[in-house]
């Protein structure tokens, strides 16, 4: 005699529609399925439209001649080369003044965020001047200060400002020697990366034999004699593989050499320094982040001063630090776009402006100009996600 | 401190193209001209005797007085304008994402723009040539002596691509320094930071009055390009194409005939029948084009003929002090030449 409401229950498998997974696995899906639907019809309505009105699609555009001058650029670039090529130049040109402004932030912004904090009154007062100036202007009008009110500042070619005959500035910029490597440079280049990769082994060897023994060499200043020492050694005994070729009066301009254009001395020194002022203020809450009583303990275990800030201050300051310092580098390179109110040719002016001007192909260029930018600034946080990582680590 | 970054607008009108475009819509011109009582028309940001705001704020110039000519014939009213500064690389997305009626911004008449931005021309009103533009101190009297020179340029322009094709013809090199507005070009030719200034030569003339010792400076002789400006429009839309291009060539033909703004009222019951067509006393060349009879009338009483409207704004009556030139009617030996209205 079975009775049916005896009957254990979790036999019957529920039909999917009940199961509250699939169920929504299914509406995910069909959510998603709505979304690239309704991408796609955007897209092809858009394809439709601009033929119908007689407005070129499509990325063949790439491929034609640009036929127009550029600046600055990192590759070899000539009016006939291709708008595919203006895309590289232009990026390769917002790469160096971004990774270079970034640098430069760094350095200045560490400085002065340490300067700020510094016991003497002086240094702490400046620090806090050059802080609250370059914070509080819109960077536009310092771009447009460097550029135009330095410019009007400087000679010009003709009595240009030199450094021994070799180096040259003047308002077309910053002329310095380009160095020719001869017949055995290469060697001397490749004895250099053989000793950066010693001293890192180097590094890591004494790393583990202080974790052994206790006792450590002064790593910092071996590598540095491994990495500059040998490889300057090798160059002296090569005879010396390397000349100069020096910037030269000819005609209206300097030819010859390396030219550092002022658009870019311009651009490069505004987004550092509006940027440092920011950065200042994040190392310094940053430091003053780390309790007083750890720098009194280390003093108390007599670890020398640097050895505190090093050991002590630096590792703990740097987990405050890094979350919006990434930040700002990120405004740093978004930042750069500005370049095109100097003329400088970075991505915005030279593909987003002249490139997207003569083709007409708006959507095209746009799209892939804030592609470049979304990559890069992504690029840049997941590296300094990991670097926080790395650093969190320190703290066992 | 001057106009600030353009990059928003550009991006702004680049989604606005987009959104338009996705969308499908395209409203006849005309319809919306009449709705919103306004033609709106894209002029430069500032070029003395082609568009440019006076003193009290007043649009002024010859394509200024190309729009001011559209709304009389479609309106009835010249002043019925409203004007939206564009540089040179925003004017072609703000034309084709409908931001702008007409585009009258000393704007080059070539093959790509014609044929793959949806765009038409609706005729030249001003033939023109590129130039160059040098300090009187830098001791050079000819384009050839140029190489290696440092040069001034507004981005977005057929003068970027003219300027490469020469020095590679002549076997030059030079260094291209290139701004967003016309302002920031003459900034950068004042603080020194190029030698040579170089775009359409009508424009050199406009800029040399905005630098601040004009004297200093001297346009040389070498014309290097053909430039003929004019205002476009839309393509796909025949009825306001046809609008635009008939305002024009109205102001030519009432040159020819000899009909001004001061003289047209009487005119109006003149027995020459090429006129009494023209002044929409004989048949009525409006309709066809969605226009009042008297559409043509309106223009020439309001803006004036071709000749007048040249004169008041770069002629020898103006600060710029053009010559005629190729611009006289092409029964004075220039090339300007309108169809017939008949
Ligand atoms: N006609 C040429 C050049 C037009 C052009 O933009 N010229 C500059 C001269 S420097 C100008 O008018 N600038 C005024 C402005 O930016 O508003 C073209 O159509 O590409």
């Amino acid at each position: 005699m079975t009775h049916p409401a005896s009957r254990p229950p979790a036999k019957v498998k529920p039909p999917f529609w009940r199961d509250p997974a699939k169920r929504a696995l299914i509406f995910q899906l069909l959510m998603l399925g709505g979304v690239f639907g309704v991408l796609a019809l955007i897209v092809s309505n858009t394809l439709t439209n601009l033929e119908s009105r007689g407005i070129t699609t499509g990325f063949a555009f790439l491929d034609n001649t640009a036929g127009f001058g550029i600046l600055q650029s990192l590759i070899d670039y000539s009016e006939q080369s291709t708008y595919g090529d203006t895309f590289i130049v232009g990026l390769l040109n917002t790469l160096l003044i971004s990774a270079l402004g970034v640098i430069a932030a760094t350095v200045i912004g560490f400085v002065m965020g340490v300067a700020r904090l510094s016991p003497n009154w002086l240094i702490s007062k400046l620090a806090a001047v050059y802080i609250e100036i370059f914070r509080n202007i819109p960077l536009l009008l310092q771009i447009f200060f460097w550029y135009f009110a330095v410019l009007r500042a400087l000679p010009s070619p003709r009595g240009s400002l030199s450094l021994g005959e070799a180096i040259f500035l003047n308002v077309r910029g910053l002329y310095v020697p380009a160095p020719i490597a001869g017949a055995g440079f290469s060697v001397v280049l490749a004895v250099f990366v053989l000793a950066i990769v010693a001293s890192g082994v180097f590094i890591y060897w004494n790393r583990q034999r202080q974790a052994q023994t206790g006792q450590r060499l002064p790593a910092g200043w071996i590598s540095l004699g491994i990495i500059i020492g040998v490889p300057l050694l090798v160059f002296v005994v090569m005879g010396m593989p390397l000349t100069w070729e020096l910037p030269e009066l000819k005609g209206f301009n300097f030819r010859g050499g390396i030219t550092v254009v002022p658009e870019f001395l311009a651009l490069w020194v505004a987004l550092s320094v509006y940027t440092a002022a920011f950065i200042a203020e994040i190392v310094r809450s940053g430091i003053e982040a780390v309790p007083h009583g750890q720098t009194e303990v280390s003093r108390a275990l007599s670890l020398t001063n640097s050895m505190t800030l090093r050991l002590v201050v630096v590792p703990q300051a740097l987990r405050v630090i890094i979350p919006p310092l990434t930040s700002q580098y990120l405004n740093l390179i978004k930042n750069s776009s500005l370049a095109t109110a100097i003329g400088y040719p970075d991505l915005v002016s030279v593909f987003a402006g002249t490139t997207l001007n003569q083709t007409g192909q708006a959507i095209e260029v746009i799209a892939m100009t804030m592609l470049v930018y979304l990559t890069i600034s992504l690029l840049v946080s997941m590296f300094m996600n990991w670097f926080n990582a790395r650093m969190a680590l320190v703290e066992r | 401190m001057m106009h600030n970054n353009k990059k928003p607008l550009l991006i702004a009108s680049a989604a606005l193209l987009a959104a338009s475009v996705a969308s499908g819509a395209s409203a006849a011109t005309l319809d919306s001209v009449k709705e919103k009582g306004f033609v709106q028309c894209g002029v430069s940001t500032g070029l003395p005797g082609f568009s440019a705001p006076d003193d009290a704020g007043n649009w002024q110039g010859l394509d200024v007085d190309v729009c001011r000519g559209v709304a009389a014939a479609v309106l009835g009213d010249a002043s019925k304008v409203r004007y939206i500064p564009l540089t040179a690389k925003e004017r072609f997305t703000a034309l084709q994402s409908g931001e702008i009626d007409v585009l009258s911004r000393n704007t080059t008449w070539t093959a790509t723009r014609d044929t793959s931005l949806g765009l038409n021309f609706a005729g030249v009103n001003y033939y023109d040539g590129q130039g160059f533009m040098v300090s009187k101190d830098l001791g050079v009297a000819s384009a050839k002596e140029l190489d290696g020179a440092a040069i001034c340029i507004q981005s977005g322009t057929t003068t970027e691509l003219n300027l490469a094709d020469y020095f590679r013809l002549n076997d030059m090199t030079f260094e291209p320094v290139v701004f967003d507005t016309s302002d920031q070009t003459v900034k950068g030719f004042e603080a020194g930071r190029c030698d040579v200034l170089t775009s359409d030569q009508s424009q050199l003339y406009a800029l040399r009055i905005k630098l601040a010792d004009p004297a200093a400076a001297m346009v040389l002789p070498e014309v290097i390009s053909k430039e003929p400006l004019g205002p476009v429009v839309r393509q796909g839309d025949d009825q306001w194409f046809n609008i635009v291009k008939w305002t024009l060539f109205a102001q030519i033909n009432a040159e020819e005939m000899g009909l001004t703004s001061d003289n047209i009222e009487a005119k109006k019951s003149d027995t020459n029948p090429n006129v009494a067509r023209l002044v929409g006393a004989d048949g009525n060349y409006g309709e066809a084009m969605g226009l009042p009879a008297d559409w043509a009338y309106q223009v020439i009483k309001q803006v004036g003929n071709y000749g007048e409207m040249f004169e008041r704004n770069v002629g020898t009556g103006s600060a710029l002090n053009i010559e005629r030139g190729l611009n006289a009617l092409w029964s004075n030996g220039g090339i300007q030449y309108a169809p017939p209205v008949r």
